[in-house]
């Protein structure tokens, strides 16, 4: 299994969860039916034209149905954004099998759902909605409720506890580390450069090879730098993970994000940007860390809460040999890589666990809070979304691509605060995917469907879709797709002592032959020839020979023939031998050379020569000597 | 230690060099009476202060010697026999040479030929100094004029034309016997009795020993700008006069010649200098002979020469042999002498040299050849026909013939090469022949495809289109120019459309169809993009051309490199009164939008070719950035509405995304404030229309966002933007509206401590503006009214003598400048204190351009207090207004009190020479403002206070500027600007800063001298 994703994008469908008591919230009105029917009332909530289901929010699994997860010897993970389902399938499904992951990815993993698990256990709501998931309720609720698929395998947040319990089934790896998987075939990570730990991965078997690309960056961030070099001669590469905004340039984003902090907080207000606490925060923090001199905003307190904030920054700073190549530069000065550590020292940068506690008598304002989570529904951002929202001085910055910001937005409204979207994806767009495919070369693409065409709004933007030669095989949901190779062959080993026994003879120059005579032994998808095993030697005459033992190298083996009789010379060696009267026909194969006065036929083909003669086995044995002189034997 | 030092310590009276840079001698020197000096009058002062000679040092020394090359000042100073001297085997002391330096003047007609008669020395061998002649031995040029031994008998200049140079006898043109050309008696020479060399004695002594040191290849020329400066040294004397006396008088030069062409290991850029120095002296007639005679130009540039020799593979070879033969081929033996030796086919293969600048020369060459060839004779037979014409103009035209026929591109353009500059540089009647005799091959070209050599097929025809010697009708040039334009590819034919529409006189259909295929990749675009190519009808009959349309699509590269070329030759056209008419201004503003939308991806083309155009320009900054240039260029036009709107769309789209690259955007803020200032307007009103003041209320939060941005180019560009939009319209009602409703101003202000010195600088520049205008307004405070204001004169003062940099400190200077002009409230409140505080900032500042504009704040201050500079137009009648005297002291009072006049006086010492200029300036036009009235003024010349000011002075002017002047009275500073040389001052300061250095002398020491180096340097090193 190639990663295990957790759509997070279902609970946009949920009210957000306060920190504290939210009048505004608490006093939404419910939601009726038409007819005035007011039975999920309790359920569902009322908010500036959209309903929003008021419970715990759910999260949208991986799909089930297709295939039964017990069955899932491996799991490959690529980066820490794509391992947030672990938990459902390790402890849900009956899964037995390992995870694969580097160290940073499962590190940070752990950090983005211990944050998850915390956002949401922190703020106990004892009512849980299932009525309005009935498939014939939700047909008569308004979008987006009404388009949501698969509500009934919605789940909730999982605990510490599964947490940790996943984890433990995680194998850590190390980059270019190959590891056997059954003896059939190898996986390798390697570095993808989008985050710290992420990779892409290469499943061979000795005469096929599939990567698989998932989250890549072309960009020079703060991750090692991927590695293209290695996914080159694939027969199969499977792409997917590409920017979600293609049309964002991330430089130019950061402009943005960096100038609307500026003026914000120039202006007085307070700039609020929901976060992951991992990834792009770091790039942020160095973009600031070079700009906040240069903007005049030197004094402007920077505050980074979440449970995890603290962990996540001094992680960052320890993974050197996951960084890029400047940054492990820095390790050796000895420098931190990251200079938030500096913002962190000259208290530019205070991080907290959570708004209550030391940042309430630390927190000044106009400030710049980097908080979660990015869907705006738990977490500290909720606070103080409630907090700013009145004020149009204030601003929100939307950096994280995964959700959409007006949906994000929704429960809020009507929100005076300004909004700025401003998302920083730093995976491969289409023109780096060009770029790479030209690079790497591989047989076939195989990627999700949607790359393969322009995005339906932008239908003319042709440079927004993957353009290869020969083109992407796409894929959809709960598709079946055959990769487009055979395995074809197998390498076998030959033991040593068999290998000696060995006696090549070259048919053609640097061609060499032998026969071999052995016994192919297959464990765990490794094949091994080893010599016969020895006839046993009768011990006596008295016992009598079991069948069994008819060993079949005792028999006289017939020698292997190669090479091509010339028709003409053949003739000519018969003619000397005292055939006449010889006539030679050309077929479709070969030839036939007829010996009317024998009333013999000998049809000579590229893979076989037959005497036909009538019964006169001393006539074919002397032609057949004389069409095994045209023949090398071994 | 420099070059300079050592020419001084040569050319001084004995005593120690200067240390550091010397300052004028303004004033005299006051040995013990303050009053010595200064007694007299301005003359008598000027006399006294010898200043305009001083002067000259206050620069000179500082700075090497124009002649002087990097790497050559590291000599020390060497007596002048030592540095004339021979070196190596040559160690004898050359005879005289250096007495005769040291007595000034050197002997005239001691020892040398009184019969006026020049005989070559016989060689003795390379490198030895032979007997030297007396100096000013070949007093050959007025026989008739009295000799004299004494050397201060001739006039300097006189001598310097007669003296000559030391006769080495190493270096012989001639071997003994027939070679040796025959005495030529210099009364037969033409130029007789004109004073027409210029080389001075010094000159003609440094000569042989630099010949010598040229000649010979152990001591190499390290820097070949010295030999170009030789060169043009030369160039200058020979066009003053005779080069045959020239060569007579300093047989060196000859001998250097000569021994460039034995066999040896001479570097190649010596060999080039010889060959282009052989045809500067050759370019003379008579010196052509002269050198004929001695079989020498057969032997430098014939087969005997480098042209077989190893040396010929040196590239700098090769040129010097084509310059040399440029120079020489000035008269018609050198047309001669280049057919019978066979120049002109080497010339021919020359030009298909692996070097460009040599094959570049060979077809300058072959031009030159062909119009000497043909200069005799077309004056005589305008008419004649080709076949009539010399032979060397027939082999040349021939080789032309042949190349065109090539099928050899390169080939066919090193012949249309040389067609063009010949039509380029020669209108004679003969041209038209010529034109007519080969059009008929040119046209050939075409027929091939593609068609060879096309740009300079195009830079040919626009050659002969723009000569003014051919008629263009009668010779079918229109024809041929139809049939380019059809044959060629749209991007070849761009250029030659671009060149038909600049012509003045042109059939109107050639005109239309050069427009055509001009426009035909812009009405592409606007077909792939399904848009209507509009009324005009110019842009619908170049929609069908699918060639353009094939190489739009036919790589990024192509589809961009003819979109910008497009762009660029219609942006030139559009302001040319010969521009085309109708000029189809909206299918431009169309296709000029539709290209900036497809750049950025807004676009919805509903065609394949729109797509795939989409994806070609996705993001491209070239065409984004032409496209914006040509855009700002169309708003000199007009168009209908809701054009405009689009325009103004698209431009925000551009400044509003994040996407736009730091150039992109400076475009587009040009491009915006162009289509702003020509929205229609109100008439009687100045102020911005209401569809421009609506695009103004969103460009603002745009301009807002990118004064914040990251990258200080944009900010830049912002701040830049304001200022011009604030100069426009800073007065209008709906602008000044809208900006203060913004958070633009405050936003400025807060640049102004920017972390780059150019924001900074453009902050200051626009917080001026807004200030001047009213326009920075912060909230004030009622107990302090206007003490926001002030506060940003507080600001610029802490800028000007805080900021590390320059330019935000000279942004200051201006923005004072101009508030004082202006009378800006918080200047006029209290002036002179606003002065004083400024002056005594800039006075001190490290940048000559700030305290220049301090000189220029000083000179508006003084107009202000004096009354108005009549001066500003020179050609105004400026009668004599005779202030009276005690309003004339009056006035000065306030110049005293802000110490203006320290300022000035300081600056007239300056180390920096545009500030003395500044400042001498000034203060000539105080004294010519106060001169009317000086009468009734007494001057106090002889007070305590005069003497203590010019002592004052005169220790500035030593270096010493740490004593300030402290308060003066009027009437001293009128008295010290009458004692001041001023007029001195300024003609100084006028001179080149090397004017002293730049002799030849001081380039042929300073070439010896650098051989010296070199030889100490191998010792050192060993």
């Amino acid at each position: 299994m190639l990663d295990c994703g957790l759509d997070m994008t279902s609970t946009l469908n949920f009210l957000p969860l306060p920190l504290v008591q939210s009048p505004r919230l608490s006093n939404l009105p419910g939601w009726s039916l038409k007819d005035g029917n007011a039975f999920l009332d309790k359920e569902l909530k009322e908010c500036s034209g959209h309903v929003f289901v008021d419970s715990v929010p759910e999260f949208c699994l991986p799909e089930t149905e297709l295939i039964d997860l017990s069955t899932v010897d491996v799991i490959l993970i690529s980066n820490y954004h794509c391992m947030m389902a672990l938990p459902y399938i390790t402890e849900h499904t009956g899964f037995t099998g390992t995870v694969y992951a580097t160290e940073p990815t499962v590190q940070i993993g752990r950090l983005l759902m211990e944050e998850l698990v915390n956002f949401i256990e922190r703020v106990p709501k004892a009512q849980s909605a299932s009525l309005w998931k009935n498939k014939d309720i939700q047909r008569l609720l308004p979008s987006p409720l009404k388009d949501a698929v698969e509500v009934s395998t919605w789940r909730r947040c999982y605990t510490m506890q599964e947490v940790n319990s996943a984890l433990s089934k995680i194998q850590l790896v190390g980059y270019s580390q190959k590891i056997e998987l059954f003896g059939a075939v190898q996986v390798t990570p390697l570095s993808s450069g989008y985050a710290l730990g992420s990779s892409n991965w290469i499943i061979q078997s000795h005469y096929e090879k599939v990567s698989y690309v998932s989250g890549s960056s072309l960009l020079t961030t703060h991750p090692q730098p991927m590695d293209q070099a290695s996914l080159k001669n694939s027969d199969v590469l499977i792409l997917t993970g590409l920017t979600q905004i293609p049309t964002a340039n991330p430089d130019g984003m950061v402009g943005e994000f960096c100038s609307n902090l500026a003026l914000t907080v120039r202006n007085g207000g307070n700039v609020l940007v929901p976060c992951y606490p991992s990834g792009v925060i770091y790039d942020l923090l160095e973009c600031l860390y070079q700009y906040i001199d240069s903007a005049g905003l030197s004094n402007i307190p920077f505050y980074f809460i979440s449970p995890v904030a603290n962990s996540s920054l001094e992680f960052s700073q320890i993974f050197a040999e996951w960084l890029c190549h400047n940054k492990q530069t820095k390790v050796y000065l000895p420098e931190p890589p990251f200079p938030h550590a500096e913002l962190i020292q000259t208290n530019k940068l205070k991080h907290y666990p959570s708004l209550h506690g030391d940042f309430s008598s630390d927190f000044r304002q106009p400030c710049v809070v980097f908080t979660g989570h990015p869907s705006l529904r738990f977490g500290d951002v909720v606070h103080f979304m409630e907090l700013w929202g009145k004020s149009s001085l204030n601003t929100v910055i939307f950096t994280e691509p995964d959700f959409s910001y007006l949906e994000a937005l929704a429960p809020y409204q009507p929100l005076a605060m300004k909004c700025i979207y401003c998302p920083i994806d730093t995976r491969l767009n289409f023109i780096q995917v060009s770029k790479l495919l030209k690079e790497v070369q591989p047989l076939h693409v195989v990627c999700p469907e949607q790359y393969t065409q322009p995005p339906p709004a932008q239908s003319h933007r042709m440079d927004l879709m993957i353009d290869c030669q020969p083109p992407a095989m796409s894929y959809r949901r709960a598709e079946v797709l055959a990769l487009p190779f055979k395995r074809r062959y197998e390498k076998i080993e030959i033991m040593p002592e068999l290998a000696d026994a060995l006696v090549p003879m070259e048919i053609k120059p640097g061609i060499s032959l032998a026969t071999v005579s052995a016994v192919l032994h297959t464990k765990d998808n490794k094949h091994v020839l080893q010599p016969p095993p020895r006839p046993t030697q009768p011990t006596g005459g008295k016992k009598r020979k079991r069948a069994s033992d008819d060993i079949p190298d005792c028999k006289v083996l017939k020698p292997l023939l190669s090479g091509s009789i010339p028709v003409e010379q053949f003739v000519q060696t018969l003619e000397k031998h005292g055939f006449s009267d010889i006539k030679v026909e050309d077929t479709a194969k070969g030839h036939i050379v007829l010996l009317q006065e024998a009333e013999t036929l000998i049809q000579i083909e590229e893979d076989s020569t037959h005497i036909i003669c009538d019964n006169d086995e001393v006539l074919r044995v002397r032609l057949r000597d004389l069409v095994l002189k045209f023949l090398q034997k071994f | 230690m420099s070059g300079s030092t050592t020419r001084r310590h040569r050319e001084g009276d004995g005593s120690d060099p200067p240390v550091g840079p010397r300052l004028p001698q303004l004033l005299p020197a006051r040995a013990g009476s303050s009053r010595v000096g200064l007694r007299g009058s301005q003359s008598g002062l000027r006399g006294l202060s010898g200043f305009p000679a001083a002067a000259v040092r206050l620069r000179a020394p500082a700075r090497p010697g124009r002649w002087c090359g990097p790497g050559r000042g590291l000599r020390r100073p060497r007596p002048a026999e030592q540095v004339s001297g021979e070196r190596g085997e040559g160690s004898r002391p050359r005879r005289g040479l250096g007495a005769g330096r040291r007595g000034g003047r050197a002997p005239r007609a001691a020892g040398g030929r009184p019969d006026g008669h020049l005989r070559l020395v016989p060689s003795v061998g390379l490198g030895r100094p032979g007997r030297r002649l007396p100096q000013g031995g070949l007093p050959r040029r007025d026989p008739a004029s009295p000799q004299s031994d004494s050397p201060t008998d001739a006039p300097p200049a006189t001598e310097s034309l007669r003296t000559p140079a030391s006769r080495p006898r190493g270096l012989s043109a001639w071997p003994p016997g027939s070679r040796s050309p025959p005495r030529q008696d210099w009364q037969d020479h033409p130029g007789r009795g004109i004073p027409s060399i210029t080389m001075d004695p010094e000159c003609s002594q440094l000569l042989p020993a630099l010949c010598a040191v040229l000649a010979d290849p152990r001591q190499p020329v390290a820097d070949d700008t010295c030999l170009e400066k030789l060169l043009d040294w030369f160039k200058t004397i020979t066009k003053a006069g005779s080069s045959l006396l020239l060569l007579q008088e300093n047989p060196c030069l000859v001998e250097l010649l000569c021994h460039v062409l034995k066999p040896q290991d001479l570097s190649s850029r010596v060999l080039s200098f010889s060959l282009r120095l052989a045809g500067v002296f050759a370019a003379q007639e008579d010196c052509f002979q002269y050198l004929q005679q001695g079989e020498l130009l057969p032997r430098l540039f014939g087969e005997p020469g480098p042209l077989g020799g190893a040396a010929w593979t040196a590239p700098s070879v090769r040129s010097g042999w084509i310059q040399g033969l440029r120079s020489l081929a000035q008269h018609p033996s050198a047309l001669h002498f280049l057919a019978d030796c066979g120049a002109v086919d080497t010339i021919f293969s020359l030009q298909g040299d692996s070097s460009l600048f040599v094959a570049s020369a060979a077809g300058q060459l072959l031009v030159h050849i062909l119009g000497l060839s043909m200069q005799g004779l077309a004056e005589g037979h305008p008419s004649l026909q080709a076949g009539d014409w010399p032979v060397c103009a027939q082999k040349i035209v021939g080789h032309i013939e042949e190349s065109l026929h090539s099928t050899a591109v390169p080939q066919i353009t090193q012949a249309l090469n040389v067609l063009t500059t010949t039509f380029g540089h020669c209108h004679d009647p003969w041209t038209q022949v010529l034109w007519v005799r080969l059009s008929p091959l040119v046209g050939s070209l075409l027929e091939k495809d593609p068609v060879p050599a096309a740009h300079s097929l195009v830079d040919l025809l626009l050659s002969v289109a723009r000569s003014p010697g051919l008629s263009s009708s009668s010779c079918g040039l229109w024809e041929t120019l139809a049939q380019t334009l059809n044959h060629l590819s749209p991007t070849q034919a761009g250029p030659l459309a671009l060149g038909i529409l600049k012509l003045q006189d042109c059939p109107q259909v050639l005109r239309a169809q050069a427009f055509v295929i001009l426009l035909q990749p812009l009405a592409c675009v606007l077909k792939a993009t399904g848009q209507d190519p509009g009324p005009s009808g110019v842009l619908d009959s170049a929609t069908g051309d699918s060639l353009t349309v094939d190489v739009l699509l036919s790589s990024k590269a192509a589809c961009v490199g003819l979109l910008c070329r497009t762009l660029a030759h219609l942006e030139l056209l559009q302001p040319l009164p010969q521009r085309p008419c109708p000029w189809p201004q909206e299918p431009l503003l169309g296709a000029a939008v539709t290209l900036l939308q497809l750049c950025r991806g807004s676009a919805s083309p509903a065609s394949d070719v729109g797509r795939h155009l989409c994806a070609l320009l996705l993001g491209c900054v070239r065409v984004q950035r032409a496209a914006l240039d040509f855009l700002g260029t169309l708003s000199q036009g007009t168009g209908p509405q809701e054009l405009v709107t689009e325009v103004f769309a698209v431009l925000l789209e551009y400044l509003r995304s994040p996407d736009s690259s730091p150039t992109v955007l400076k475009k587009a803020f040009q491009a915006t404030f162009r289509w702003l200032l020509s929205s229609p307007k109100t008439p009687g009103c100045c102020d911005l229309e209401p569809h421009a003041l609506l695009v103004l209320r969103e460009l603002l939060p745009v301009l807002q966002k990118r004064l914040c941005s990251p990258c200080w180019e944009v900010r830049d560009s912002g701040l830049e933007f304001l200022t011009q939009m604030t100069r426009h319209w800073g007065g209008q009602a709906g602008f000044r509206h809208a900006l203060l409703a913004s958070e633009v101003p405050k936003l400025t202000e807060q640049l102004l401590r920017d972390p780059e010195s150019y924001v900074r600088a453009s902050a200051v520049t626009v917080m001026g503006q807004l200030s001047s205008q009213g326009l920075h307004v912060t909230p004030v405070s009622p107990e302090h009214p206007g003490g926001q204001q002030k506060s940003l004169l507080v600001e610029l003062l802490h800028i000007l003598s805080t900021d590390s940099e320059g330019f935000p400190r000279r942004a200051v200077m201006q923005v004072f400048t101009q508030w004082l002009r202006d009378h800006h409230a918080d200047v006029a409140g209290d002036t002179e204190q606003f002065m004083a505080r400024v002056l005594q900032v800039a006075s001190q500042d490290l940048d000559w351009e700030v305290r220049a504009q301090g000189l220029e704040l000083a000179l508006v201050f003084l107009e202000q207090t004096l009354g108005q500079f009549h001066s500003h137009c020179p050609y105004a009648v400026t009668p004599p207004v005779a202030a009276p005297a005690g309003s004339l002291a009056q006035a000065l009072q306030p110049l005293c009190r802000v110490r203006l006049f320290e300022f000035a006086f300081r600056a007239l010492f300056d180390c920096d020479r545009p500030v003395a200029q500044k400042s001498c300036d000034l203060l000539l036009f105080l004294r010519a403002k106060t001169a009317s009235s000086s009468g009734s003024l007494e001057e106090s010349r002889s007070g305590p206070d005069v003497a203590s000011v010019e002592a004052a002075l005169q220790r500035w002017q030593a270096g010493d500027q740490g004593q300030p002047l402290g308060d003066l009275e009027p009437e001293v500073v009128l008295a010290v600007l009458r004692s001041v040389d001023l007029e001195g001052l300024r003609g100084a300061l006028a001179e080149g800063s090397d004017h002293m250095e730049k002799s030849p002398q001081s380039l042929l020491q300073d070439m010896l001298a650098t051989v010296g180096v070199l030889g100490e340097n191998e010792a050192d090193c060993y």
